[in-house]
């Protein structure tokens, strides 16, 4: 049995979201270390606020703060935190239902000890931060208080809060960095062709149902469905069915326009790939072209005319 | 309205970490053979293909597409996806054959959970402006719901580990389960926490795997299959995405779908809509409680068998093990278990989203 061939497969990117309306007025709120919620038809405050009334379909036309204190609904232990999670260290999850509230946030605690029905109040996150995470976790009152800003007014818990709901928030987007790690693995096929790469060798495989052959190949044919099993080694030679002339810059372009990319076919295969010509000018580059590859470490980096005649048109119409 | 009945059924071995790639080619295309060797049909019979499977899975955007090597797709197929469990697809498939568009429909589903960190992965199902970003993983979640039903005293940690005793008793009798070795709720509560009050043995454990169902209309049916399982009942429905604005320790929409699911029928024979008369329940649950509440959503008494493949506590192929459990279902009536059968698949956090399927022997 040959060895899996797997790699790790990390992906991270800043996801970026308009709030709209309600959402950024419930962020800036948080920016402002004030937590608003919504006020359905049937009168319960909902927090997070709703975008739409789960019963009317209305937005809401009124906000209302409610305290940044609460009470523990249900909670569970998280004893190895996770990436990206709001703490480093152990701590729960609760759902809470902050006074003035009639439905619950979810959040960290930050506590060793957390029982259903405890009082918690939230902590702000020291520096910027940014949407939720504005409330860096909840823990016990009997912790000393994170320093309000001065001023801070109270006043105003409890009491319906008029905004317009068209008002235009100063809100940037809310940004959203995602990190995902996988372990991604080649199918036999794709770790026969890897590997052959590596050791310079081109191997396809052929179907046993319609007996044409790919390269690169996945393993099954995907016009009949049929695990393939006959391995084929292909020459590095081969023709060009099409291709286009790049002629637009993009950041991160390794070649400088103009370029070509072409669909190579490799003598003997029955399908193109694409790949890059280099080694004339581009406008010697044309249907027919005979190339051969130009390898490098690990691979083919590029393909250069091969110095024959032109493949005859029918030899690869078959192909386009 | 066109009569439709399930004709064929196949699932993988569902593994801890399967060879194949997250394409899910390896594991299709075992399970198509079987299907067609069990019908007769051949690919080219097939007048719609659905698929269910998520490329978060894979981490690759429009991985899915790569399923399709296991299909064949010359002649030109006609051929849907969705981003959910393969049950969904097969609700699709069914609305296909309902519109006369096509005769014969096959449905799958497939997920490598193995090469994803699953409960993480999962996080990003949530609302992404007030949850995802806090990340909040799959498992922990199902911790909170859990700990508000022993609060409320809707169940305790012996009925959630007896769940999961008489799961692997039942698993064990299953060649294709992950999990089959039996364990007693006595040693099985004798184990640490996981996430507290989630013990191992709560959660379903984390596999690679695949699903088939074929479904035929009309005439094509006793071509097909000599005692199908007829559809009678296929709803679904949604609760809301605030998880802190839902009951937790309710599920409307299982209740709302089963009751749908369980009326048609029910009106024609005459008698009040509910499950009764249902022998046979495969129900999607990947903890413990939630086969609990499942149980209580959905009215099922405690003559009704509950999960005889195991269930996705012996084996969670995400985005197959829904479609697996109307498979499950439709395979008690096919080999003459149960004159009637439900297959339940859900969706999303917390069963946020419930599918119901009912099935008939005799039409």
């Amino acid at each position: 049995m040959t060895e899996l061939l797997q790699a790790p497969l990390d992906i991270g990117f800043d996801y970026t979201r308009s709030p709209g309306p309600v959402l950024s007025r419930f962020l800036t709120g948080l920016r402002e270390r004030r937590i608003l919620g919504a006020r359905a038809a049937d009168g319960r405050v909902h927090v997070p606020p709703f975008e739409y009334d789960p019963v009317t379909s209305a937005p809401p036309d009124s906000f209302v703060e409610v305290a940044p204190e609460g009470t523990v609904v249900t909670w569970c232990r998280v004893p190895a935190p996770l990436e990206g999670q709001p703490l480093d260290h152990p701590f729960a999850w609760a759902l809470i239902r902050l006074d003035g509230a009639d439905t619950c946030l979810l959040h960290a605690v930050d506590a060793d000890d957390v029982t259903t029905g405890m009082r918690v109040r939230a902590r702000w996150a020291r520096g910027p931060a940014n949407g939720i995470r504005a409330i860096e976790c909840f823990e016990p009152p009997s912790k000393p208080p994170s320093k309000p800003p001065s001023g801070e007014d109270r006043s105003s818990i409890g009491t319906a809060i008029a905004v317009p709901i068209d008002e235009r928030s100063s809100d940037p987007i809310l940004v959203t960095p995602i990190n995902l790690h996988y372990v991604h693995t080649a199918s036999p096929g794709e770790a026969a062709y890897l590997r052959g790469l590596a050791e310079g060798r081109l191997l396809g495989q052929r179907c046993p149902a319609c007996g044409k052959v790919y390269i690169p190949t996945r393993g099954t044919c995907p016009a009949d469905g049929v695990p393939m099993a006959e391995q084929v080694e292909l020459p590095d030679v081969g023709t060009v069915t099409t291709f286009c002339v790049v002629n637009v810059p993009y950041p991160g372009q390794k070649l400088t326009p103009p370029y070509v990319a072409a669909a190579v076919l490799l003598d003997g295969a029955d399908i193109a790939f694409q790949h890059l010509i280099t080694g004339c000018d581009v406008s010697e580059v044309r249907m027919g072209l005979r190339v051969k590859a130009h390898w490098k470490q690990s691979g083919i980096d590029y393909f250069e005319p091969a110095g024959e005649p032109d493949a005859p048109y029918e030899s690869y119409a078959g192909q386009l | 309205m066109t009569n439709i009945a399930v004709v064929g059924f196949a699932a993988s071995p569902v593994e801890r970490r399967s060879a194949g790639t997250t394409s899910g080619v390896e594991m299709l295309v075992p399970i198509f053979g079987e299907v067609f060797a069990q019908t007769g049909l051949g690919r080219n019979d097939i007048g719609f293909w659905c698929s269910g499977s998520s490329d978060y899975l894979a981490g690759r955007a429009f991985s899915f597409v790569q399923a399709v090597d296991a299909i064949g797709a010359v002649p030109p197929i006609m051929e849907s996806h969705v981003e959910m469990d393969g049950a969904w697809a097969l609700y699709e498939a069914w609305v296909k054959l309902l519109t006369g568009e096509a005769e014969i429909a096959l449905a799958y589903g497939f997920g490598k959970s193995s090469g994803a960190e699953l409960r993480r992965v999962l996080a990003l199902q949530l609302d992404p402006y007030v949850l995802a970003p806090l990340w909040p993983d799959a498992v922990s979640l199902a911790a909170l719901q859990a700990r508000a039903g022993l609060d409320a005293g809707l169940w305790s940690e012996e009925d959630m580990a007896y769940v999961a005793e008489r799961s692997r008793a039942s698993g064990a009798g299953n060649p294709r389960a992950q999990l089959r070795a039996k364990a007693s709720t006595a040693e099985l509560l004798a184990r640490p926490y996981v996430a507290e009050p989630l013990r191992a043995h709560d959660c379903a454990p984390v596999g690679d795997g695949a699903a088939v169902v074929i479904l035929a209309a009309g005439d094509r049916v006793r071509e097909l299959c000599e005692r199908p399982a007829w559809i009678t009942g296929f709803e679904h429905r949604i609760d809301s995405a605030a998880l802190g604005a839902r009951d937790l320790l309710t599920v409307p929409s299982a209740a709302a779908a089963g009751r749908a699911a369980a009326a048609g029928r029910a009106a024609a024979a005459g008698r009040a809509a509910g499950v009764s008369g249902i022998d046979v329940a495969e129900l999607h649950a990947p903890f413990t409680h939630q086969e609990l509440l499942l149980r209580s959503a959905l009215g099922l008494g405690g003559d009704v068998t509950v999960n005889p493949s195991g269930g996705a506590l012996c084996g969670n192929p995400m985005f197959a093990a829904g479609l697996a459990r109307i498979g499950y279902a439709a395979r008690a009536v096919m080999d003459g278990t149960a004159d009637r059968a439900l297959g339940h698949a859900t969706s999303g956090p917390l069963l946020q989203q419930n599918l119901v399927c009912v099935m008939e022997a005799g039409s």
